[in-house]
């Protein structure tokens, strides 16, 4: 174990899998000689060479097309969208081709790609590079969504991402790169598609993920000064999505906060709240609530930004409500 | 070349000319559903393309794929199943017409969104770059894909890169139903790879040994490390873009015209001056209705899938 960044436990997972698999390389706008725009793979380029560390032209259709070509020939790219914001305009490569390349054409085909992208707010990045889309893509089956909240998973999930025979999407959060935690060193691997509970409680389940797990930890903090224990289950998967901790733990507290960073309209907690209805309609106390970003294109201003964005109070004041 | 090689080249087009007018028909009937877009008047195109490369090159194209299925060597049979949406299709009823594939035979689909698989065939070649392997990627698609900028993503990285792909323009003068020059910049395509600095050629796509010459040539270029090719080969289509086409964008005496020049009457012709007899032809002409005739008799006795194949390989862990 050791106490390392975010940023430290991902750049260590790409380092382990590309010294372990020679079929691992890495593609992307100034993932070389530049070093990553979030120094995630800085030394990269002096240590694996241009071959494996390849800078790209800024054309995001190529970056994602190329990679799952070279997926399908044998390869197991990682490839980098320097944000998630830019995977629109490779999004008919990640929905049309990534997810469906495996099914259409009978099983023929795998695309053992990772994308390793970069979302959410609250860097004063102006409405199109603050998004946090992540529920769009994992509405498409046959692609895997991916987003860690700890650097243990981090690693854990990035080097079960490169190992995988399917698309991953990986997204790791903006603000979070400098997040510390107990990382297990060596070959550490997290399950895809296997949610879990981060803090034991009693009286009150919050489902989320990423960013919402740093939101709710300090929420639930603050709540235990006051003798109320929030159970924490943290998705860290999108899709697949393990919904067997959540179900269990509101089968316990019969209440549940959804927390997530996208915007609530069609987002995670509509989907995860619709299955607590669906699964356990006889365990529910109160009505499910959604903590989630306003429904507005993040303005630059960062007190609007904060506003819009959601904060500890806002979880708190949910849980307040479904007590 | 070899008679042998030049009697299967006229196996193939007249084959994939029967598979295809009889598809239309089983289309017709309600046996074929979705979209299904003909490949006759083309059929020297990735005929002659085809024959020129080696069994390491790979095969990639758009939605108007069965020819290029059936010169990739996919039996018409599973072309035949495929289309009826059988088990035993190439994509075992999954992709019908226009996803067709068969990895044994390097033949990489079928590929139903206008250019996308552009960058897809830089990522093959990169690929077997990063392996160093020496096989070429051939990329065929049509030239209404030239005006998306997926072309000009992947025309751009392949130079960039340096990567063995040789891109193959099919210009059937009309996208759709727009002409080439209705929505292009610049109506010879080829000048599209002047931009990228990419050495490129037009040919005349309806002589099917023009265009294997050509193709020979170039797929050589790319593999002794020439980088990419651009071949833009000159065709047309008799039929409609795709079923229920209404054709208003062409007049009926254009398609008379260009019906006069069929690829296969061409190379009939050219094969009877190298002095193949008319009655070895007819053979082969025999031989293909029967084939066609077992394919579909085949595909209509094979099995749908079942409800089981409904939930497989949506992932492959």
């Amino acid at each position: 174990m050791s106490k390392i960044t975010m940023r430290e436990a991902i750049s260590q997972a790409l380092w382990e899998e590309m010294e372990a698999d020679p079929s691992v390389f890495i593609l992307g706008e100034e993932v070389g000689v530049w070093g990553g725009s979030y120094a995630v793979t800085k030394g990269f380029f002096d240590h694996f060479g241009p071959e494996r560390v390849r800078d790209t032209p800024i054309a995001e259709a190529a970056i994602i097309g190329a990679a799952i070509g070279a997926a399908m020939v044998g390869q197991r790219p990682v490839a980098e969208l320097m944000t998630i914001n830019f995977a629109f305009s490779s999004f008919d490569h990640i929905v049309n081709e990534a997810a469906k390349l495996h099914y259409m054409f009978g099983g023929q085909f795998t695309v053992p790609m990772v994308i390793r992208t970069v979302g959410g707010g609250g860097r004063q990045l102006g409405a199109t590079h603050s998004q946090t889309p992540d529920a769009i893509f994992a509405h498409f089956p046959g692609l895997k969504v991916v987003a860690p909240g700890t650097p243990a998973d981090a690693k854990g999930l990035l080097k079960a991402a490169i190992r995988s025979n399917d698309p991953v999407l990986f997204i790791e959060h903006a603000t979070m790169y400098q997040t510390r935690g107990e990382v297990p060193d060596g070959d550490y691997v997290v399950p895809i598609g296997k949610s879990i509970i981060q803090r034991p409680g009693k009286d009150v389940t919050i489902i989320t993920y990423s960013k919402g797990l740093e939101i709710s930890m300090k929420a639930a903090e603050e709540l235990a000064k006051e003798g109320i224990e929030l159970e924490i289950v943290d998705l860290r998967s999108l899709r697949p999505l393990d919904m067997d901790p959540v179900i269990e733990s509101f089968k316990k507290t019969n209440r549940a906060v959804v927390v997530e960073e996208g915007w609530k309209s069609y987002g995670v907690g509509s989907e995860i709240s619709a299955r607590i209805y669906e699964q356990a309609f006889d365990y529910v106390d109160a009505p499910i609530k959604r903590v989630a970003q306003d429904e507005v294109p993040l303005p630059y201003n960062s007190t609007l930004e904060q506003e819009a964005l959601p904060q500890v109070k806002d979880v708190i004041a949910a849980v307040k409500e479904v007590l | 070349m070899d008679k042998q090689k030049l009697l299967d080249m006229y196996y193939q087009m007249v084959l994939i000319r029967r598979v295809e007018e009889r598809g239309a028909e089983l289309y017709q009937q309600g046996k074929i559903g979705g979209f299904m877009h003909l490949y006759i008047g083309q059929e020297a195109v990735s005929t002659g393309l085809i024959a020129a490369r080696q069994p390491q090159d790979r095969v990639i194209t758009a939605y108007r794929d069965h020819g290029v299925a059936i010169n990739c060597g996919i039996p018409s049979n599973k072309v035949m199943a495929e289309l009826l949406g059988k088990a035993t299709g190439t994509s075992k009823g999954k992709g019908g017409s226009m996803h067709m594939a068969d990895t044994e035979k390097n033949f990489w689909g079928g590929h139903a969104i206008v250019g996308a698989h552009l960058p897809i065939a830089s990522g093959f070649a990169l690929g077997d770059k990063y392996a160093k392997r020496d096989n070429v990627t051939i990329c065929m698609f049509g030239d209404g894909a030239t005006n998306i900028g997926y072309f000009h993503e992947a025309l751009n990285l392949s130079k960039a890169w340096d990567l063995p792909v040789l891109w193959v323009c099919e210009n059937n003068l009309y996208g759709m139903g727009t002409a080439v020059e209705r929505a292009s910049a610049v109506s010879e395509i080829r000048q599209k790879a002047e931009a990228y600095d990419m050495p490129n050629e037009r040919i005349n796509g309806m002589d099917v040994l023009e265009v294997y010459e050509a193709s020979r040539k170039a797929i050589e270029k790319v593999r002794s490390g020439g980088g990419p090719f651009l071949l833009e080969i000159m065709t047309y289509r008799f039929r409609g873009h795709s079923m229920g086409d209404p054709e208003r964008y062409r007049k009926q005496e254009e398609v008379k015209q260009w019906e006069e020049n069929d690829p296969i009457g061409i190379f009939r012709d050219c094969l009877k001056s190298k002095k193949i007899k008319v009655a070895e032809l007819d053979e082969i002409d025999a031989a293909v209705d029967a084939e066609v005739i077992k394919s579909v008799e085949f595909a209509e006795a094979s099995p749908e899938p079942t409800m089981e194949d409904l939930y497989k390989n949506i992932y492959a862990d």
